[in-house]
């Protein structure tokens, strides 16, 4: 009896609250960037704040779902439904549906169903799978590479329905390897990669690679140990210049335009301010747009429904990607810091629950949920208030989308349910 | 430490996201003000123009509709271009440069396409202009005046420049603005406060209703009515007087320093800067270099005043006691003071007092003059003690007053003669010439005007103003407090019975009208122009000063004639007349009329211009205009007269 108590009241309550609130508080602003006059019918399907109100109801029944089901199943069934969400994706290129040019959705009547979505949790799960197997070890390169398989199979396929945005959440996966015993060196050269492109983009081929000749042998020689070959600075500079002429390569060659703009506005590259002009009505508009509706907020924001901006429906998509910015004109500084704040500790908690877990399917899951929420978190608020490149993927729990909202459900109450169970494992 | 990277980056990432949220939020962001607003559409109601009336309430300056054609670049559509322009009788030129113009200004925004449409054209466009979208009539005030009167009492309303823009919040592009006379100096209380409608836009700048269900909405307020000093029948004569000629005249009230009459001539038609040719008359105005209608005479042409300054002296000879009305001194064709001379014209001799004032005696002026210098020890002493007399009348610096123009003229001072002589290197002789209202004197004709009503009211004058009723307000108190000059009440009959005495037995005996007890003044005004780089005296100015009746005057006039020679030739006649027409409302001295409606100062006017030795003064001649003229001018006056009657 008294195990029954104790297990039925072990969820997490701080992160279900902070789930409400964000869901709450999302809706909110759903309701103010998307109504249209005066709202009547609060149900009203034809338009977002009423579909998202379903959308929230049927995320209730979710959850009864999620953690009524034993917590074994989502460890063996991992595999399966890893299996079952490639299979949607694969799908996609018979039965999917193009929206805004990418071939992301499965439509089923008026409703449209975004697997990609799914495919985070279910890749989730099947990393958590695979680390927690006793025989894998994330040292050994054998097994780096298969579990970069595992994130690389949806990532490609979600490339090629045109959705990079969403891709690019699948390297949130690089901190869950790192934590589980990935070598260091790559977080090192994951960083001077990063670096290297963007001294590339900015500075060009000549700046990049003397500093980067700089650096390198710098580092070499004030480490040098006995017998240590000058070929291993040189080769490794020899990769920094193929590499930073690849960036170049792709960005000039491979990039669409539109790509290519956008990061060249994030850089300042443009230096025609005709074209610059040009640029800033087309791919920086939704940028100036949003940052003007942010700023307009102020300190205490204009309130709820009272956004100029937000009303005057300035901000394209501002019910989705932008939503940050009708927070940041109604609610201030002080609301949208409470959104920042809220998320922060969310991430927070959930990694410092990960860390408590007893079995590590558990914690490589959780994990991953916190990396997958502080990817979506970072890039997309970043994006609002144009501090990266714009990055279209939604702010979880506050975006409007049904299958955001699902996906970011599944996947946060499967580690509620792990985290309450773990008084059941020894 | 593996545990500890995305920690740090998640506290990294959300501390970076509140700082930049700061720096757009507070630190950046000013206040909320809808009018800064880029998502709120502001549109203006604007306010009825004050209207003006004159001191007799009679309407003289009111507000008719006017109609531009407007123009939204962005919503035009294909049309026929030569049917529109023939409709709004342009050019197809006009057309495509006036399009480009709007297209730059901004394709979103409303542009004035054409501005100030007549009435008629109006009617027949409104209803052709569905066929042309982005085009449409938009209704403004603009301004009437129910007399081609005071153009530069007046003024008129213009669009207003940038730089006024920049300054003053109140004004957005295309709002009309007082640009000279009353309409400028009072254009604040005729102009109202404009409303402001708050509409909330999406953005493809479409409205979505009021903004804020109207919350921050103005009401316009109306400008006031106001009432002004001039007397609009004074006016309308005076104008009519000063056909043909270039000068000013300014008739004051004494008793309340109200300003009855202010001409400057040549004058136009006030409805000339009205709408649509405004711009190109306002133009052709401004480029008349030589008959300068824009420079207001009465107000703003400074020159030596001649005789009329005379009095002054005589008042301070007696108010610091150096003379009697009864002392007399020599004039032998003039007086000689060191080795320079004076001259003086034909009359009795020795003068007192009387006789110096109505015969316009230099010598006498000169030993008053002197003997002022010499009462105190030092010079600079004296002559500042002077010089602050002669400031308590209102002379030497500007009135401070209601006029959008002025100019201060000049008294010297101890300063000015150091200033060209070196630090007490001069003497009285040097500056004789104030003495006759020459040398270092310049006044303009209202501080003559207004000087001869100090020295009706014996001793102070109200600031002249134009101002004399605001609706529900009360004009400045500094138009009702008197200013007392420096010299004392009892000195100044004498004065004013050399006044009188000059309409008597002097100067202007010829001028006398029969019932009406006239104080004045004639004077000349030496003048000058550089023909060919070469300094060319022309024909005097004539200038008169006069006030009436001798006691409690209710009238004190300035009049100055360019190039009119003697005093009593032309500024003494129109004073003489202006005082009758103002006291009785009719013309007794006829013969005074017809001589300064028939003779025309222009022949003059052109003789610098024409290439050929001319002379001047003695050898100027009396220039009749042709009989029809003579007929046109009479039957103007006339019909001036039966209208006001």
């Amino acid at each position: 009896m008294i195990r029954e108590n104790q297990r039925r009241f072990s969820f997490d309550w701080v992160i279900i609250i902070i789930y409400l609130l964000l869901i709450g508080f999302g809706y909110l602003n759903i309701m103010s960037a998307s109504h249209e006059g005066e709202i009547t019918n609060y149900l009203d399907m034809s338009e977002s704040y009423g579909k998202q109100l379903v959308f929230m109801g049927l995320s209730v029944v979710l959850i009864v779902l999620i953690l009524s089901v034993e917590a074994k199943f989502y460890e063996r069934f991992a595999s399966i439904i890893y299996v079952v969400a490639i299979l949607s994706l694969l799908g996609l290129f018979v039965f999917g549906k193009d929206i805004n040019g990418a071939r992301s959705w499965y439509g089923i009547g008026s409703m449209t169903i975004q697997p990609s979505e799914f495919a985070k949790f279910a890749t989730a799960l099947a990393v958590a799978k695979y680390i927690s197997d006793i025989q894998t070890n994330l040292k050994t390169i054998r097994d780096q590479l298969k579990a970069a398989a595992l994130i690389f199979l949806p990532a490609l396929l979600i490339l090629l329905q045109n959705d990079a945005g969403s891709t690019l959440v699948y390297a949130s996966f690089f901190f869950v390897f790192y934590r589980e015993g990935l070598q260091q060196i790559y977080i090192i050269i994951g960083f001077s990669l990063l670096i290297l492109a963007v001294l590339a983009l900015k500075y060009g081929l000549t700046i990049t690679g003397l500093l980067a000749a700089l650096i390198i042998f710098g580092v070499y020689f004030l480490k040098r140990k006995r017998n240590n070959s000058i070929f291993k600075p040189i080769l490794i500079l020899i990769v920094s210049l193929i590499f930073a002429s690849g960036v170049k390569l792709f960005y000039n060659n491979i990039l669409k335009p539109h790509q290519q703009n956008r990061i060249s506005l994030w850089l300042r590259l443009e230096k025609d301010p005709a074209k610059l002009e040009r640029m800033k009505k087309a791919e920086a508009y939704n940028l100036i747009q949003s940052e003007e509706a942010i700023s307009a907020g102020g300190f205490w924001g204009k309130g709820f429904m009272q956004g100029t901006r937000t009303t005057g429906k300035f901000v394209p998509e501002q019910d989705t990607d932008y939503i940050f910015s009708t927070v940041g004109e109604e609610w201030g500084f002080l609301g949208s810091s409470f959104v920042v704040i809220l998320f922060v500790f969310l991430i927070i908690r959930i990694i410092y629950l990960a860390e408590n877990q007893k079995s590590q399917f558990s914690r490589v899951y959780g994990y991953s949920v916190a990396s997958i929420f502080f990817l979506h978190f970072t890039i997309n608020i970043g994006m609002v208030m144009g501090l990266i490149p714009t990055v279209g993927i939604p702010l979880p729990f506050i975006s409007y989308g049904g299958s955001g909202l699902w996906s970011f459900t599944i996947l946060l109450f499967i580690f509620v349910k792990l985290d309450s169970n773990k008084i059941n494992e020894w | 430490m593996r545990k500890l990277l995305l920690l740090t980056l998640v506290v990294f990432v959300g501390l970076a996201f509140i700082a930049r949220l700061y720096y757009l939020q507070v630190y950046d962001a000013s206040s909320y003000n809808p009018l800064d607003d880029s998502a709120v559409r502001k549109v203006f109601t604007y306010p009825k123009r004050g209207y003006v009336y004159d001191r007799n309430g009679e309407l003289l300056v009111a507000n008719q509709p006017s109609y531009d054609v407007m123009v939204i670049p962005r919503e035009v559509e294909p049309l026929d271009t030569l049917e529109f322009c023939s409709l709004l009788k342009i050019t197809k030129e006009d057309f495509i440069k006036t399009y480009t113009k709007a297209k730059a200004y901004s394709p979103r925004l409303p542009y004035v396409f054409l501005s100030n449409l007549s009435k008629d054209d109006y009617a027949f466009l409104q209803e052709k202009m569905r066929k042309y979208d982005g085009f449409y009539i938009q209704k403004r005030s603009i301004r009437t005046y129910r007399k081609t009167i005071g153009a530069n009492v007046l003024g008129d309303i213009g669009e207003v420049n940038q730089s006024i823009i920049d300054k003053d919040a109140y004004y957005g592009k295309g709002d009309l603005i007082g640009k000279q006379g009353i309409e400028k100096t009072y254009e604040k209380i005729l102009r109202g406060v404009k409303g402001t409608k708050f509409i909330q836009k999406d953005r493809f700048n479409r409205d979505l209703g009021p903004f804020k269900d109207g919350k921050y909405d103005t009401i316009a307020k109306p400008g006031k009515d106001i009432t002004i000093t001039i007397d609009s029948k004074l006016q309308e004569y005076g104008e009519l007087l000063m056909t043909n000629k270039r000068g000013g005249i300014i008739a004051i009230e004494p008793s309340s320093g109200e300003i009855l009459a202010m001409i400057s001539g040549p004058t136009y038609n006030p409805n000339l800067l009205v709408g649509r040719n405004r711009s190109k008359n306002f133009n052709k105005l401004y480029n008349d270099s030589l008959a300068q209608p824009l420079f207001d005479r009465g107000l703003q042409a400074m020159y030596p005043p001649g005789s009329p300054f005379k009095t002054l002296n005589a008042l301070i000879g007696l108010q610091e006691g150096v003379v009697t009305p009864q002392d007399k001194f020599r004039c032998n064709l003039g007086f000689k003071y060191g080795n320079q001379r004076m001259g003086c014209h034909v009359h009795r001799s020795p003068a007192d007092m009387n006789l110096g004032i109505y015969e316009s005696c230099n010598a006498y002026f000169g030993n008053v003059y002197l003997k002022i210098m010499d009462k105190y020890q030092s010079r600079v002493e004296a002559m500042d003690k002077w010089s602050a007399h002669v400031r308590s009348f209102g002379l030497g610096d500007y009135l401070n007053n209601d006029l959008s123009v002025g100019q201060p003229g000049k008294i010297p001072t101890s300063q000015t003669y150091n200033r060209a002589y070196g630090e007490g290197k001069w003497y009285p002789t040097f500056t004789v010439s104030n003495a006759i209202g020459q040398g270092e004197v310049l006044t303009t004709p209202i501080q003559l005007a207004n000087m001869a009503a100090a020295i009706g009211n014996r001793g102070y004058y109200y600031t002249p103003h134009i101002i004399k009723e605001i609706e529900d307000d009360t004009i400045p108190s500094k138009f009702t407090t008197p200013k007392y000059t420096t010299i004392d009440k009892k000195h100044f009959e004498p004065v004013v019975q050399g006044m009188f005495d000059v309409y008597n037995k002097g100067t202007a005996k010829m001028l006398k009208v029969p019932g009406i007890e006239i104080c004045g003044k004639t004077g000349t005004a030496e003048n000058f122009a550089i023909i060919d780089s070469v300094k060319t005296q022309l024909t005097d100015h004539s200038i008169f000063v006069a006030f009436a009746p001798k006691d409690n005057p209710k009238i004190a006039i300035a009049v100055f004639i360019e190039n009119g020679y003697f005093g009593s030739r032309f500024a003494g006649k129109i004073a003489s007349l202006m005082i009758e027409k103002y006291l009785r409302n009719e013309i007794t001295r006829t013969d005074l009329e017809n001589f300064v409606l028939r003779y025309s100062l222009e022949h003059e006017y052109k003789k610098p211009y024409s290439g050929e030795p001319f002379g001047i003064n003695r050898e100027t001649i009396l220039d009749p205009i042709s009989e029809e003229e003579f007929e046109e001018l009479q039957r103007k006056k006339r019909r001036i007269e039966r209208v006001n009657d």
